[in-house]
Formats: structure tokens, C-alpha cells, sequence
């Protein structure tokens, strides 16, 4: 089912929480909202389910084309996942997934035998039904994460809606349940919307991402998309790491055949892979710099430079092989030479 | 529960804090305690049956047990109620109420129970208002009811009210997405979750209400069979130089609430039994 929102507002307070959303979710994709803490991306999930509703008059959330915005979080049949999974500590977690079909109204809830069978089914979809007796307290987070999915499912949602759904969980389980997430999703079928402020996590797996900043989205695109044509500096910088510089250096930095998006005054952006280096004796053009922090632990070297002229740091990121035919040391001086920049008109007045 | 003897805690100081417990609690509440047994210990037995069993005292067992329950049971309802309004409702002169339930702990229980007496008494300000109804409640099984309540207020509602705030919103939430009414969220959500703090709460209302004096003994009457309460007799037992009957009596009272607070105990654990791992 597709999900709509058009000019969702919402202010807490003297707080904007949303400035005007505008929101398209096609059927069956997974989609990642993803935006800096403060930016409106939970209090849009909460909307879209019902547990939060837009100011008086602003705008309409739509399923499948049917205005919902007036039903209550119980009867728009929507999945929610929370950060901090919100079992039920009290119920086993087989009664945890149970609930939702427990609590229907008599005509539509099926025999006892019917819910423990089905709640044993979404157990073993989501690979627990071995631990169907034990209570939440006795799991780790990623099978407590996995029951609240369950959890969610047992209703038959039309959309599910997961809250920073791995956002309390180590790196390694984080990894995998996100895997482990998306193809899920593809089994499965079913319209999801999850909100992050990882971006990492949010291109690896959504089929689109919806970037948000200050309670309004910044762009809508695939994880390519977006992370190649970011159409504000916000996006850029929010998408990996960049580095800001002031734009006349970079007529000496740019390496011959580079690209330049725009080469008018104001500031450039750079991604740290997008730099090369060079001896520091080579000549040509480039920017002569001093090599400030080496970091060579990982696929990738790090490098902190400073900028000789306006003393301006700048991180570099280059294959080891590359750094050891370079054969560099802290405080070294180097030349540096740009691939690729970007900057964006709004952004001219320093 | 076992001390850390064979392996090494990262938190030191079991031996000297345990052995500092045991002492104080020792000097504090199991001497005194003992004396009282020892005491009784000294009778027959046919003396002891005679001073615990006649039918004055077995009426007052009755009296003290039953209407320490039911007042329990109102306080840890209404309790409830109180906790819920004051954490979740923000509303003007809330701190003001607030401070207003710790009240019957602070005053003297002889204050309240004269307050009381004159509230309820037949020409009292609530009292003249219930007598034409046939409701006396002073001097009456109910008034020492009354009393036992007004002093067991703030035990639910203080062992509650910090559960409840603690509880996270997104419980609440998760139920209602999964289609709960508010009525299924309540029965089904809250209240187990509070089950073990209202158990809590219930029992030190229900213990404090069995040792409460004061308060009950001017409104009570303190009328033979009818509306004499064990800590009274206790008193006039005292008071006729009977110490040994006193004490026999007082033992009576103690081993029977111990029980009963164990057996509280073990329900409270019971309903918790969700956090051991």
C-alpha cells in the first residue's frame, strides 16, 4: 500500500518539528527517512502512524489514497517498530506477539489455538520460535528488535514503520539485522518506511532515501542519486565526509582533466577520496600542504593535512599502497590535487 | 543471594556492610522482638490458649486483620488513582497536593483520630449528614475502617507514583498500534507492570494499619467484642498488669503478620518474576 503526506506541520510549542512535508512512498519499497537528530524524521514516522497528529489544518496523510489522518493509531493497520523495542516485559515473548491478535474484537479474533499457532509462525520468520518461552529480559537486543517486528506483523499491517530500528544495538549485530532487514523486506513485500541518522545504513539497504534537515526534506532519490547529485550542501555533508574549502584555491588545486561542478567564488566540496597526492617536488598544479595526523589502520589511509597558505585542514583519503609509494611522515610536506568539487550557488557569501 | 565467598566481587565491603545489617537489625528489631517471645515462652500452655483464644481477643483478631485488609485494599485502589492523577496530568496546585498526601504521615495519629471523631460523629460536619441515612460510622467496625485508611494513603500512593513515572510512553503506544483499546491497555499493559509496586504499597499500608493506636481509639469506641482493636487490649492488658497476657497476645499479632507480609512477599515476587534471569 503507498503512503502519502502533503504539507504535514507540526510545532511543539515554539519548536517546528515539521516545516511542510511532502511525502510519496510507492507500494512495496523500503524507503530510509534519514536526517540528524532534531530534524522531524520520528515525529513524521509518528504522524504517519497515528500516534501523533499534524497541527489543525496543515495537511493530510494519505494510504493507498484514502485520507487517514483523523483514524487513530489502532485502526490504520500499521506495524511500528520502536527504538527501544517497548515489549511488554510482564508477557513471554510469545504472548509479546500474541497481543495484537488478543486484543481484537470478538468477531474478528481467531481461537486461542489459532494465535499461539500464528504467533508461533511470525517467531519463526523472524528465526525466535525457539525462544518462544522466554521473556524480553532474557534476550539480547537484536532478538528483542526481531520480537518487536514480529510483534508488529502479528496485526497484518499494511505498512510498517520502524523508529531508528537499530539505533540501540552494537555495530556488528547493527550490520547484520540491517541485512537481514532488507531481505526481509524483499520476501515480505510490504511498504516500509524506516527512519535513521546513519546514512551508511540508509544507502546500504533502502530502495529510496529521503533526506531531512530542520523539519523539511532536502532531496528524494536512490541511495546513487542522492549520494552522487546531492542538491544541497546539507546533503552533501550530511552523506560522508567532506571537506570545506574556500573556492580560489582551487584553480592552483585542481588536477588537469579534473571536474569542477562550478568554479565561481564562494565555498567548495570535497570528499576526502577525491583528493590525490603527490610528492611535494613534483610541480604542476596542486596545493602544497603538511601532513598533520597519519591514520593507516583499515582499507584506507587517513590523512590530516593543513593547507599551507590559508592553514586550512583537510582530510585525505588514499589506498595504502598509494601512501607507502609516497612514503610519508608526520610533518612532511606534500602536494595536493583535487579529482573532483562541488559547491552550490546559495552557498557564495562566506 | 549467595555472598560472594568463592569468587571475587568487583563490589567490596559484602563482610563489614552484611555484618553491620545483621547487627542492627539485631539490636533494633530482633531483641526486642525476642524479649516478647521469651516472655510468652515462660506461660503454660493452657495459660497462653486462655490469654490468646478467649472470644474478647479472638474478636478483636478480627476487627484488627479484617479492617487492616479492607483498608489496605481501598488505599492501594484509590492510591492508584491518586498516583496516576499526579504523574500523568499536569495541572495547577499539583505540587501543593502533592505534599498534601505525605500528611498522615507527619501527624500525630491522636490528632487525626480526634479530627475524625468529630468529622464523623453522629453531630459531626459529615457525620449529622450520614445519620439520617442509618450510616453511623464513629464508634462502628466502619470508623475504625475510616482511620486505618486515612492512615495508609501515602504508602500506595508513594511506592506507585515512581513506578508509574518511570514507565515508558512507548508501552502505551506499542499496544494502541497493535489495535488495544484504552481499556485493554490499562488491564492488560499497566497494571501488571505496577502490579509489583501497588503489592508493595498494599503491604505497608496493611502493616502499618495493624500496629496503628492512636488514631483508631477515639473513633473506634473501643466497645468489648465489637470495636476493640489488638493494640488496645494489648494496652489494657498492660494497664490491668497483666504482662504476661499482653505479651502472649502481641506474639499472636506478630508471628500472624509475618506471615501474612511473607506471603505478600512471595506474590510481589510472583508478579516480578518477569525480571529474573
Amino acid at each position: 500500500m503507498s503512503i502519502e503526506a502533503h504539507g504535514i506541520r507540526k510545532k511543539f510549542g515554539a519548536f517546528t518539528a515539521l516545516d511542510g512535508v511532502d511525502l510519496h512512498v510507492p507500494q512495496g519499497k523500503l524507503v530510509a527517512v534519514l536526517g540528524p537528530s532534531g530534524s522531524g524524521k520520528t515525529t513524521l514516522l509518528r504522524i504517519i502512524a497515528g500516534l501523533e497528529f499534524p497541527d489543525p489544518g496543515s495537511g493530510r496523510i494519505l494510504f493507498h489514497g484514502d485520507d487517514v489522518t483523523d483514524i487513530p493509531a489502532g485502526r490504520r493497520r500499521v506495524g511500528f517498530v520502536f527504538q527501544h523495542y517497548a515489549l511488554f516485559r510482564h508477557m513471554s515473548v510469545l504472548e509479546n506477539v500474541a497481543f495484537g491478535l488478543r486484543v481484537r474484537r470478538r468477531r474478528d479474533r481467531p481461537a486461542p489455538p489459532a494465535i499461539l499457532e500464528r504467533a508461533h509462525r511470525l517467531l519463526e520468520l523472524v528465526q525466535l520460535d525457539g525462544l518462544a518461552g522466554r521473556f524480553p529480559s532474557q534476550l539480547s537486543g537484536g532478538q528483542r528488535q526481531r520480537v518487536a517486528l514480529a510483534r508488529a506483523l502479528a496485526v497484518e499491517p499494511k505498512v510498517l514503520l520502524l523508529d531508528e530500528p537499530f539505533g540501540a544495538l552494537d555495530a556488528r549485530v547493527r550490520k547484520e539485522l540491517r541485512r537481514w532487514l532488507r531481505r526481509f523486506h524483499d520476501d515480505i513485500q510490504l511498504t516500509t518506511i524506516f527512519v535513521t541518522h546513519d546514512q551508511e545504513e540508509a544507502l546500504e539497504i533502502a530502495d529510496e532515501v529521503v533526506i531531512m534537515n530542520q523539519g523539511r526534506v532536502e532531496q528524494v532519490g536512490t541511495p546513487q542519486q542522492v549520494y552522487d547529485n546531492p542538491s544541497t550542501p546539507f546533503v552533501y555533508q550530511f552523506l560522508g565526509n567532506v571537506n570545506v574549502l574556500r573556492a580560489p584555491a582551487l584553480a592552483t588545486a585542481l588536477r588537469p582533466g579534473g571536474v569542477a561542478a562550478a568554479t565561481q567564488e564562494g565555498l567548495i566540496y570535497v570528499r576526502p577520496h577525491d583528493i590525490e597526492l603527490a610528492p611535494h617536488d613534483a610541480g604542476g598544479p596542486g596545493l602544497s600542504a603538511i601532513v598533520r595526523h597519519l591514520h593507516a589502520a583499515g582499507p584506507h589511509a587517513r590523512l590530516l593535512l593543513e593547507q599551507v597558505q590559508t592553514r586550512e585542514q583537510v582530510e585525505v583519503e588514499v589506498s595504502r599502497s598509494e601512501l607507502s609509494g609516497l612514503n610519508l611522515k608526520v610533518n612532511d610536506l606534500v602536494r595536493m590535487r583535487v579529482r573532483q568539487v562541488r559547491s552550490f550557488a546559495e552557498d557564495f557569501a562566506i | 543471594m549467595t555472598p560472594a565467598r568463592t569468587s571475587r566481587s568487583i563490589l567490596p565491603g559484602f563482610g563489614l556492610s552484611m555484618g553491620f545489617t545483621l547487627a542492627y537489625l539485631g539490636l533494633i528489631v530482633l531483641v526486642p522482638l525476642s524479649a516478647a517471645f521469651l516472655r510468652a515462652a515462660g506461660m503454660s500452655t493452657h495459660d497462653f490458649v486462655a490469654a490468646v483464644a478467649s472470644p474478647r481477643v479472638i474478636a478483636a483478631y478480627r476487627l484488627s486483620f479484617g479492617a487492616s485488609l479492607a483498608a489496605g485494599g481501598v488505599n492501594m485502589v484509590f492510591g492508584l488513582v491518586v498516583a496516576w492523577v499526579l504523574v500523568r496530568y499536569p495541572f495547577p496546585g499539583r505540587r501543593i497536593i502533592d505534599a498534601l498526601v505525605d500528611l498522615p504521615f507527619a501527624l500525630p495519629t491522636a490528632v487525626a483520630g480526634i479530627a475524625l471523631t468529630s468529622l464523623y460523629s453522629a453531630h459531626g460536619w459529615v457525620g449529622r449528614w450520614l445519620a439520617p441515612l442509618g450510616l453511623q460510622v464513629a464508634f462502628t467496625w466502619t470508623g475504625v475502617f475510616v482511620a486505618l485508611t486515612f492512615i495508609g494513603l501515602p504508602f500506595v500512593v508513594r511506592t506507585v507514583q515512581p513506578v508509574l513515572q518511570e514507565l515508558e510512553p512507548e508501552i502505551e503506544e506499542a499496544a494502541s498500534t497493535l489495535g488495544a483499546n484504552r481499556w485493554q491497555a490499562v488491564t492488560r499493559i499497566l497494571l501488571p507492570e505496577l502490579a509489583p509496586s501497588l503489592l508493595t504499597g498494599f503491604a505497608l499500608a496493611f502493616a502499618r494499619a495493624l500496629g496503628e493506636y492512636g488514631s483508631v481509639v477515639f473513633i473506634s469506641g473501643n466497645m468489648p467484642m465489637r470495636t476493640e482493636i489488638v493494640p488496645l487490649l494489648i494496652i489494657t492488658k498492660l494497664e490491668q498488669y497483666d504482662y504476661r497476657g499482653a505479651t502472649a497476645i502481641a506474639v499472636v499479632m506478630l508471628v500472624s503478620s509475618f506471615i501474612l507480609l511473607l506471603l505478600i512477599n512471595l506474590l510481589q515476587k510472583w508478579s516480578r518474576r518477569y525480571h529474573a534471569i
